[in-house]
C-alpha cells in the first residue's frame, strides 16, 4: 500500500462559526483516521523522533499500539514518558519538535504525531474507569512550587516513583499557565482539570491559595519536612512598551486580559470578574501570546481586531498553525509597524466625563528591515515620517514577561541571572542544595513542553539526589 | 475552604470578619494585604489585613460593601466558609527607625492604618493619629486609635462628630505649629491621599501612602495594579501587589490612579445593583 504523502488534516470548526464560541477549535481525529495516520509511520530503527521530544515520549512505540487498535496500550506508553498527554497533543509545537525530525518528513509530511498523541490521551479520559494505582511509598517528601506544566510533570515523575509529593500554587486553581494563560478554545480547562486529577489519584497533594515566598518560604518547606523543593513559579510581571499612554483605560498586558477571560471566566455571558468586549482591539507582539490574546478578543464581540508586530510574517515567533487559524478567523495582521503612542479620550470642557482616559488610538511608525542582529534576526528599523494611527479602543500588549520576583527575593542563597531567571545546572540544580527549578521561572517566558522536561529532568536529578543522600 | 470565625458590622456599610487561615494569621505584617473570593467563580478582590491572631490562626478583614461581591462577603454569615483567601501579599509597612509617626487615615481606610498605628506604637514610636469621616454613623475603630495613639484628632466632613472639616486641616495646624514628624503615613480615598500629600510637601515631610488599585491575582503575574511613579524626571511603571502596597507619596501618579481605578465603574454599578437585588428577592 502506498504511503499517504500527506498527514490526515485535523477536523476543526469552521472559522467564521468559532470565530464567536469558546468551544475547541481542533476536533480530534475520529478512530479510523487515528489509526489511518498511524499506519503512515515507517517505525524507522533510528527514531530520531523521540529525541525530538523534550520528554522522550516512546513515539513508535505508542503509534504501533494505535495500529493495533490498541488504544489502551498507546496511553500506558505515553504516560510513562508524560504526565500531561492530552495538554501536550494539543500545544506542543509539534512541527518544530518531534515531527520535524520524522524519516517521513524527509519526502513527504511527517506523521502527525501530536494529532495522534491527542487522540490516544483523549480516548482514554473518555473510556479509563480503573483509576491509576497509587505507587509504593517511598517516605521520601517533596515539595513542588507552582502547578503549572514544569510542576506538574515533576510531581508526577516523582510520584511514579514512590514520593509524597504535595504541590502548592498561589492562584486557587490548579494548572498555571493552562489554566489563567492557554484559552479554552484551544486547551479546554476540563482536560487540564481532568490531568491535575489524574496525578491527585496517584497521591499527589495540591494546596492552592499558598503563595511560597509569602505565605510559606523555601526554608520553612524543608522545616516541614520536604527533602527536596523543585520551583517552577512561572513566568512574572509582564512587559510593557515604556511608550506614552501605557496605563490609560483600555491598555493591558495579555496576561491580565487573559487572565480575566480564562481563570476568572470573562468570556462568559454574565461574569462576575470584567473585561473590555466588543469594540476595535490592537494586540502588541507576534508570538503564541499574542495570537491567543488576538483569538480571544474577537470571541468577546470584537468588532475588528488587528495583529501589531514589528518585523515581518517570516519572524513571527507564533506557530505556524496559530497564525493560521487567527488568519482564517479575520484577525488583521499588520506586520512591520512598531507602537509609538497610545492615544486617550480628555474631554478639554470636562474633566469629569466618564469617557476620559479611555483608549482611542495607537500611533504606529512603519519598520523595514535591516541586516541581521546577534541572533540572526533581521533588526527592524523605523522609517522616518511614515506615522499613522490605528483606530483602536482597547491595547492588549503581548511582548513577553520576566521571570516571577517573589520567591528569589525571600529565599537566600538562590542566585538568579540578569533577567531575573533562576540560574540552575543541567541538572536543574539551582544554587542551594536540594533546590531544584525549572520551566519559566529559569528560561522566562517559553513553551509548555519545554517546561515539561525542565520538570522531567528536574523530577529524575531529585530521585537520584534523594535515593544518593539516603543511602549513606 | 476558610471559616468566618467571626462578624462583626462596624457601621451601617462597614463590616469587620475573622477569618480562619492559620498561615496567613502566622506570617501576616501590618500593610499587607489578602485576597479572597466569596465563592466559586467569584471574583478575586484584594483587602488588607486588618489585624492577626496567630495563636487562634484567624487574620481579621475590615471592608466597605461598595460592589457586588462586598455585597456577597456581608450576606456571608458567621460559621460559613469563603473559598479563597490567600497571603500575606505584598510589603509590610517600613517601620524602621522612625520615632514619630503620624498616621492618616479616612474611612474604611482607617481598618489599614489601625494596625499599622498598633505597631509603631507596640514599636515605642510617639503616634499622632488624624482619622475622618463623612460622618458620625460611619465612624469606626475610634477606641482601638485611642488605646495606640499618644494624640489624635476625629474629624468629620459634616461636623456631626468630633471636629468640623477634613484631615488635612489639623495635619497643617500641626506642620505649621512645629511638629516634627519623621514619617507621615496616610491611608484612605485616593483623593484624600493626595490632598495630604500636598499638604505635607512644603514642609518636606516624607509621606507614605497605601495603593489599592484594581488587582487580580496579586502575586506579580497579570500587571493590572500597575502604578506611575515621577522619579528623577523619569516615569517607572511599578507593580502594588509585589512592590506596595505603599509607596512614596511624592512619585505617585494620583490623577492617573483614579482614572484607572474607575476602569470599570458601569460594570461595577451594574454587579452591584443586580447583587442586591438578587438578595432583595431571597429576602
Amino acid at each position: 500500500m502506498a504511503i499517504n504523502p500527506k498527514k490526515h488534516e485535523m477536523p476543526t470548526q469552521a472559522p467564521e462559526v468559532r470565530a464567536h464560541n469558546f468551544n475547541e477549535v481542533a476536533l480530534g481525529y475520529p478512530v479510523e483516521i487515528a489509526v489511518d495516520e498511524a499506519k503512515r509511520c515507517l517505525n524507522c530503527k533510528n527514531r530520531p523522533c523521540v529525541a525530538g521530544c523534550p520528554v522522550n515520549i516512546h513515539i513508535p512505540e505508542f503509534i504501533s499500539k494505535i495500529k493495533e487498535n490498541d488504544f489502551e496500550g498507546a496511553y500506558q506508553i505515553i504516560s510513562g514518558s508524560s504526565s500531561l498527554p492530552a495538554v501536550c497533543g494539543r500545544v506542543c509545537p509539534q512541527e518544530t519538535q518531534c515531527e520535524s525530525k520524522c524519516t517521513l518528513g524527509i519526502k513527504f509530511e511527517p506523521v502527525g504525531i501530536g494529532r495522534l498523541e491527542r487522540f490516544v490521551a483523549d480516548w482514554h479520559n473518555a473510556h479509563a474507569t480503573e483509576a491509576p494505582a497509587v505507587p509504593e511509598q517511598n517516605g521520601h517528601k517533596v515539595a513542588i512550587v507552582g502547578s503549572g506544566p514544569s510542576g506538574l510533570t515533576c510531581a508526577g515523575d516523582l510520584a511514579k516513583k514512590g514520593y509524597k509529593v504535595t504541590v502548592y500554587e498561589a492562584l486557587h486553581t490548579a494548572g498555571g499557565v493552562l489554566v489563567y494563560g492557554i484559552p479554552e478554545f484551544r486547551l479546554p480547562k476540563a482536560i487540564v482539570a481532568k490531568e491535575v486529577e489524574t496525578l491527585k489519584a496517584l497521591g499527589v497533594d495540591v494546596e492552592p491559595n499558598v503563595v511560597i515566598g509569602k505565605t510559606l518560604t523555601v526554608d520553612e518547606l524543608f522545616e516541614m519536612g520536604y527533602e527536596a523543593v523543585f520551583i517552577g513559579s512561572g513566568a512574572g510581571l509582564p512587559n510593557f512598551m515604556g511608550i506614552p499612554g501605557e496605563s490609560l483605560k483600555g491598555v493591558y498586558s495579555a496576561n491580565e486580559f487573559l487572565t480575566r477571560s480564562n481563570l476568572m471566566k470573562a468570556y462568559r455571558d454574565d461574569p462576575e470578574t470584567p473585561i473590555m468586549k466588543g469594540g476595535k482591539v490592537a494586540v502588541v507582539g507576534g508570538g503564541n501570546v499574542a495570537m491567543d490574546a488576538a483569538r480571544t478578543a474577537l470571541r468577546l464581540g470584537a468588532e475588528h481586531v488587528y495583529i501589531v508586530y514589528r518585523r515581518s510574517m517570516d519572524e513571527l515567533p507564533a506557530r505556524r498553525e496559530e497564525v493560521e487559524h487567527a488568519m482564517e478567523e479575520g484577525i488583521d495582521f499588520r506586520l512591520l509597524n512598531n507602537p509609538v503612542e497610545i492615544l486617550g479620550y480628555q474631554n478639554p470642557d470636562d474633566p469629569r466625563d466618564p469617557k476620559n482616559g479611555f483608549v482611542t488610538g495607537m500611533r504606529c511608525i512603519k519598520m523595514e528591515l535591516g541586516e541581521p542582529d546577534a541572533k540572526g534576526r533581521r533588526r527592524p528599523i523605523p522609517i522616518p515620517g511614515s506615522e499613522f494611527t490605528l483606530d483602536v479602543d482597547t491595547v492588549i500588549i503581548a511582548i513577553g514577561t520576566s521571570p516571577n520576583p517573589l520567591i528569589k527575593s525571600t529565599t537566600k542563597g538562590l542566585e538568579v541571572n540578569s533577567h531575573g531567571g533562576i540560574i540552575v545546572n543541567e541538572d536543574g540544580l539551582t544554587s542551594r542544595e536540594a533546590v531544584y527549578a525549572g520551566g519559566d521561572a529559569v528560561t522566562g517566558a517559553a513553551t509548555v513542553i519545554s517546561a515539561m522536561g525542565a520538570g522531567k529532568v528536574a523530577a529524575k536529578a531529585i530521585d537520584e539526589y534523594l535515593m544518593r543522600s539516603s543511602n549513606t | 475552604m476558610y471559616r468566618i470565625v467571626t462578624k462583626t458590622p462596624l457601621n451601617p456599610t462597614v463590616t469587620q470578619m475573622e477569618i480562619e487561615a492559620p498561615l496567613v494569621a502566622r506570617k501576616a505584617k501590618p500593610g499587607q494585604f489578602i485576597i479572597l473570593r466569596v465563592n466559586a467563580d467569584g471574583e478575586r478582590i484584594p483587602l488588607t489585613v486588618a489585624g492577626t491572631d496567630p495563636d487562634r490562626g484567624t487574620v481579621k478583614i475590615i471592608f466597605q460593601i461598595v460592589g457586588a461581591t462586598t455585597e456577597k462577603l456581608n450576606h456571608m454569615q458567621q460559621g460559613e466558609y469563603l473559598q479563597d483567601f490567600v497571603g500575606p501579599l505584598g510589603v509590610a509597612t517600613h517601620t524602621e527607625g522612625i520615632k514619630k509617626v503620624c498616621i492618616v487615615g479616612g474611612g474604611v481606610g482607617c481598618a489599614i492604618a489601625m494596625p499599622v498605628a498598633q505597631e509603631f506604637h507596640r514599636l515605642g514610636a510617639e503616634v499622632t493619629s488624624i482619622i475622618g469621616f463623612r460622618s458620625k454613623d460611619l465612624l469606626i475603630l475610634e477606641d482601638e486609635f485611642r488605646a495606640c495613639s499618644d494624640r489624635i484628632e476625629v474629624m468629620t466632613d459634616d461636623g456631626s462628630y468630633g471636629r468640623h472639616g477634613n484631615v488635612t486641616v489639623p495635619l497643617k495646624e500641626m506642620l505649621e505649629a512645629g511638629e516634627q514628624f519623621d514619617l507621615i503615613i496616610t491611608i484612605g480615598p485616593l483623593i484624600m491621599m493626595k490632598f495630604v500629600v500636598l499638604t505635607a510637601k512644603p514642609f518636606g515631610v516624607p509621606v507614605t501612602v497605601s495603593m489599592n488599585p484594581i488587582m487580580i491575582d496579586g502575586t506579580g503575574m497579570c500587571g493590572g495594579c500597575r502604578l506611575t511613579l515621577h522619579r528623577d524626571g523619569k516615569n517607572i511603571t511599578k507593580f502594588a501587589c509585589v512592590d506596595g502596597p505603599d509607596f512614596n507619596g511624592y512619585e505617585v501618579d494620583f490623577d492617573e490612579a483614579m482614572s484607572r481605578g474607575r476602569m470599570y465603574a458601569d460594570f461595577e454599578r451594574h454587579a452591584y445593583t443586580e447583587a442586591c437585588n438578587l438578595f432583595r428577592k431571597e429576602a
